[in-house]
Order: structure tokens, then C-alpha cells, then sequence
């Protein structure tokens, strides 16, 4: 038990059972709940987002940017094969070409800057809101494109399973287990955890600090690219606005999964069972008597516990350190 | 006494940054399997001292010899990849990892083939703590616990046990008993005789002249840049020791006076 306590991920599993433990006392029916759709969807175009976040706080940066990217990537697509008829597979490699520069700008500008990277993608984001505006404006004179995908490129990123499971849950499991792969068992992660834990040790231990910093953010960028365009392919259209609220969703997200945000620790998992903690939450919350309203005071309340649960773990690890 | 070169010898190295010299004429040696032990209050050039032989610093004259050929460190991995190996104060820099994922970084084991090459942690976690076993820290047996729940002496041990394992041959230790209790402290000195008598030269910086005569075999007193004192074990008491930094304080403060 201690030992489970000790991991990164058991605030969030536990978080996710208490919740469930209100909700069913609020009078949600457990067994329509777990088998609703609107939370688990909910859940993996958040999910996304979050790992790859998760992985740059890890790494002990923030990219917030990836509220521009969602729509960046919706509207990319839309605009590429909707507006201009082109092939769909340009759509897609405009959709995730515009995270890969953006992942490269965010990543060349905090290596190359003493910028802390909040405020670097706080900049690249107002100014990808600006750009899409613009550009959706003077290339089709409107703020909502219309796209119709070929069957394939539904079936594969737009699909809803029985009616109602967004494939995306799909792309969620697959990719979680990527990052699962890269994080715990590759040796990048280990890298990601020492460059959260001290970069200047870790760039004397030989690791390429710049190099994987610009990569971690060319991935949160085009995972945010990716959702967008999954997004325009499920609903047909692209809108300039929304992917806001994925920021702090994101990061309550990643918080409440047991990412310390100072950085150096964190786990895969954790951000997953984060993730769909928030999910329940935001959405289960009207399969209960509890006024739906409650449910940014619980996921507030929640970050809230998160961090100090995660603090009191950071002194706990550090004790021995502080004793002169 | 001894017919083979030094492993790191310093001869006349200044070291000034802009108008501000920091080092005066600094010469040293250091033998394999010898502790020399640098004493020095706070502000008299210690820690420019162990960057310029970490290879932090680049001396502004004079030369470094290393197994008695002048050379020079481009950097702090120069000079590590050259077997010169520094344990800060408190230990690994990576509290939040497990102690077998800190002892890897940068040469992590791997086992499997292509893109799907992972880390072996069962592997690494057997080498740590073997290693740290090997210096006789016998608490420390499971490789998944976190560097952060260690103790400071544990910590220490598991720095100089990670250094020997990747091959140093000159150890550089600032102030490892500066945070430690006493018992603690007497820990780190028993790894401290345990690197000596495997042969590496240890460097070891301190202010406390208790754990510098248990362990060292050659002294240097550093007052204000430059070495006030030079001398072998039993050339001087504790009391003269104590003295010499203290006499070092004292005229240091009726300078600071006279200004």
C-alpha cells in the first residue's frame, strides 16, 4: 500500500473513486454512467492534449499554446480540403505540418531565450489566434468552413462506434501507450525526468537537452493540431474560435494526474486516470441530482488537493535534503 | 616520495574574472590514492578553485597537468570524460528520481533492439545498488526507491559510488559533511578512505578541520585566492590548523576594516 502511495499516479486513481463515490450518492446510476459516451469522448480529445503537456511539464516547461492549435488544425484542414477542394491528405499534412511549426517555434524560442516557456507560448498563442482569424478571413470571408471527408478518412478519424463513441478513443489508447512507452520504458524518458529535475546535470550527463525540448514541444503542438482535425472531420466544419478551455483543462488534467509542476515527476498513467477524472467530472456530473453547476467547484476544489497532495509529496522526497 | 607524476597537478594558475583576481599562483598536486584536503573559509576562492579543476572555469594563466602533460578542459565534460568526477554538497541533482534511473543518466542500460530498445531497469537497478553496496552502505537495497528519501550521507555515498563506477580517477568533494550530523558525517568519511584505498585522488573541500585530519594525507590552507599553508599529515596539530584559517578570518576582517 505504501508503495502504491509512493507512485505518481495513485492521487489520481484515488481522486477517480472518490468522485465516483459522490456521484453515486449524488444518485448517478454507476452502470450508465461508465456506459455513457459523453464523458469518454470528452475524455480522449482532452487526453491528447494532456499527455504531451504532461510530458513538457515533466521536462519542466508549459506550453499553453495548444488552445491556438486546436482550431489551427480544424480550420487547416477545413480551409485545405473544404474551402479549396484539395486532396484530404493535404488537408491532414497542413493540419499537422501548422503544429510541427509551431512546435518549432515554441521550442527554438525558450532553448534559444531565457523566456520561461509559459510566457513564449502565452505569445505564439494570441498570435496563432490572430493569424487563424485572419487567414480563415481573407481566404474564405468566413469565421466557420465546411469540409466533407471521404469515407476513409471519416472512418478513421471521425467515426462514431455504435453511435455515439468518438473513434478518437481509439487514437487516445494508442497513443497513451506510445507515450507510455517513450516516458517509462525508452531511454528519452529518463532523460525527460532529469532535465525536469536539473537541466544544468542533465546537460553535463551528455543528454541533448535542447534538442528533446524543441521535440517535446513539436509534440504537444501537433497533438493539439491533431484533436483539431479529427474535430473537422467528425463535424464537418471548422470554427476559429474554442480550444480555450483545453488549456486549463489540460493542465487540471495533468495536475490532478500527479505531475508536479515544478517538474521531474510524473507518469503516463497518471495523467490518463487525471484525465478521465476530469471527464467524470465535467460530464457525469448530470447523470446525478447535483446541480450541474457544482462541477467547476469539484474540479477546482480537486486541482486544488491535487497540488498540495503533490507538494506535500515533493517535501516528503526531499526531506533528508533540508536537514542541516 | 612518490616517482609517478601526480594524477592532477596545478602549477602558478591564476584566475581573475574582468579586473577581479580570484586566484593567486594556486599550485597543488594530488596523487592516486591520496586525499588532499582544501580548508578555506567562505569567499577564499574554494569553489573557483573546483570549477577551474572541474573544468568550469578556464584559468587565466598558469597550467594544469594531468598524469604530468599539461593540459587544458574545454568543459565540465571534457573533464569528466577525463575521469574528473565532482560531488556537490547534497548529493545527485535528481531527487525525484529512483536510484537506479539517477545513477544512468545519460548512459542508461537497454536491452531489446531498434525503436523498440527500453531501458533496463532491472539491470541498472542491480548495478547501483551493488555499486553502493560495494562502499558499504548495506541500507540501500532497493533500486526503485527515490534519491529524495535517502539521507544526506546516503546521498553523498551514492554520488562518490556513481563517480567510481563510471570510472573517475580524481574526486572533486565540496563540502560533503557541511550538511551532516556527526554521525552522518563520519559515513561519508569511511566512503571517502574507501575511494582512497581503490586508488582515485581525492579532492576534498572543507571547513571543518576534524573531518579534513580523519581522512586527509596532504593539506592546503586557501586564504583570500592564494595558499596560506602546505603541508603533510602530522606537520601540524589541529590547534595550528585552526589557527592558520582563523588567522586568515581575522586579517581578512581588519582589512575589510582598514578600507
Amino acid at each position: 500500500m505504501s508503495r502504491f502511495l509512493r507512485r505518481p499516479e495513485a492521487g489520481a486513481i484515488l481522486s477517480l473513486l472518490a468522485v465516483l463515490a459522490l456521484f453515486t450518492l449524488g444518485g448517478a446510476d454507476l452502470g450508465n454512467l461508465l456506459g455513457a459516451a459523453s464523458w469518454v469522448n470528452f475524455a480522449a480529445n482532452l487526453g491528447i492534449v494532456a499527455i504531451p503537456v504532461g510530458l513538457l511539464m515533466i521536462a519542466g516547461e508549459m506550453d499553453i499554446s495548444i488552445g491556438a492549435m486546436i482550431p489551427a488544425g480544424s480550420m487547416a484542414v477545413a480551409v485545405i480540403s473544404g474551402h479549396y477542394g484539395l486532396s484530404i491528405w493535404l488537408g491532414m499534412a497542413g493540419a499537422l505540418g501548422i503544429g510541427v511549426a509551431l512546435g518549432l517555434v515554441n521550442g527554438i524560442l525558450t532553448v534559444r531565450t531565457s523566456v520561461p516557456s509559459l510566457i513564449i507560448t502565452l505569445g505564439t498563442l494570441v498570435a496563432m489566434q490572430g493569424l487563424i482569424l485572419t487567414g480563415a478571413k481573407v481566404l474564405t470571408g468566413t469565421a466557420s468552413v465546411e469540409l466533407q471527408s471521404p469515407d476513409w478518412a471519416r472512418q478513421v478519424f471521425g467515426q462514431l462506434i455504435g453511435g455515439s463513441h468518438q473513434v478518437i478513443i481509439l487514437w487516445w489508447i494508442g497513443l497513451a501507450a506510445v507515450f507510455w512507452f517513450l516516458l517509462h520504458q525508452s531511454r528519452f524518458g529518463n532523460w525527460i525526468y532529469a532535465m525536469g529535475g536539473d537541466k544544468v546535470s542533465a546537460r553535463n550527463a551528455g543528454i541533448p537537452v535542447q534538442g528533446l525540448t524543441i521535440g517535446l514541444f513539436v509534440l504537444s503542438a501537433t497533438s493539439a493540431s491533431f484533436v483539431g482535425m479529427c474535430q473537422a472531420i467528425l463535424f464537418n466544419s471548422a470554427q476559429v474560435s474554442g480550444g480555450m478551455g483545453y488549456i486549463f483543462n489540460a493542465i487540471v488534467a495533468v495536475v490532478v494526474g500527479g505531475v508536479l509542476l515544478t517538474g521531474g515527476f510524473g507518469s503516463v498513467l497518471g495523467i490518463v486516470f487525471g484525465t478521465l477524472t476530469f471527464a467524470v467530472v465535467a460530464q457525469g456530473i448530470y447523470f446525478t441530482q447535483i446541480d450541474r453547476n457544482w462541477s467547476n467547484l469539484i474540479n477546482g476544489a480537486m486541482l486544488l488537493v491535487a497540488v498540495a497532495m503533490n507538494e506535500a509529496f515533493r517535501k516528503r522526497a526531499m526531506a533528508p535534503l533540508r536537514r542541516k | 616520495m612518490s616517482t609517478t607524476p601526480p594524477v592532477l597537478e596545478l602549477r602558478n594558475i591564476d584566475k581573475s574574472f574582468g579586473p577581479i583576481d580570484v586566484l593567486h599562483s594556486i599550485s597543488l598536486k594530488v596523487q592516486a590514492g591520496e586525499v588532499l584536503c582544501l580548508l578555506g573559509d567562505n569567499g577564499a576562492g574554494k569553489s573557483t578553485l573546483i570549477k577551474t579543476l572541474a573544468g568550469v572555469h578556464q584559468p587565466t594563466s598558469g597550467q594544469i597537468l594531468m598524469d604530468g602533460e599539461e593540459t587544458r578542459f574545454t568543459g565540465p565534460r571534457d573533464a569528466s570524460a577525463r575521469g574528473i568526477a565532482t560531488v556537490h554538497q547534497f548529493g545527485g541533482t535528481f531527487p525525484l528520481m529512483s536510484i537506479g534511473r539517477s545513477f544512468f543518466v545519460g548512459v542508461e542500460p537497454t536491452k531489446g533492439w531498434g525503436p523498440f530498445k527500453r531501458f533496463d531497469r532491472k539491470r541498472a537497478n542491480e548495478i547501483a545498488v551493488k555499486a553502493v553496496q560495494d562502499f558499504g552502505i548495506t541500507r540501500i537495497d532497493d533500486g526503485d526507491r527515490l534519491v529524495g528519501g535517502l539521507s544526506g550521507g546516503e546521498r553523498q555515498s551514492l554520488a562518490i559510488a556513481r563517480a567510481v563506477h563510471f570510472g573517475a580517477r580524481v574526486l572533486i568533494l565540496d563540502e560533503p559533511t557541511a550538511a551532516l550530523g556527526v554521525k552522518q558525517a563520519a559515513h561519508v568519511l569511511r566512503i571517502v578512505n574507501e575511494a582512497k584505498r581503490r586508488g582515485l585522488a581525492v579532492v576534498f573541500i572543507t571547513h571543518q578541520v576534524m573531518h579534513a585530519m580523519a581522512v586527509g594525507d596532504h593539506f592546503a590552507v586557501l586564504i583570500r585566492g592564494a595558499i596560506a599553508a602546505d603541508f603533510r599529515k602530522g606537520e601540524r596539530s589541529r590547534e595550528e590548523i585552526t589557527d592558520l584559517m582563523a588567522g586568515g578570518e581575522t586579517m581578512a576582517g581588519l582589512e575589510a576594516l582598514s578600507h
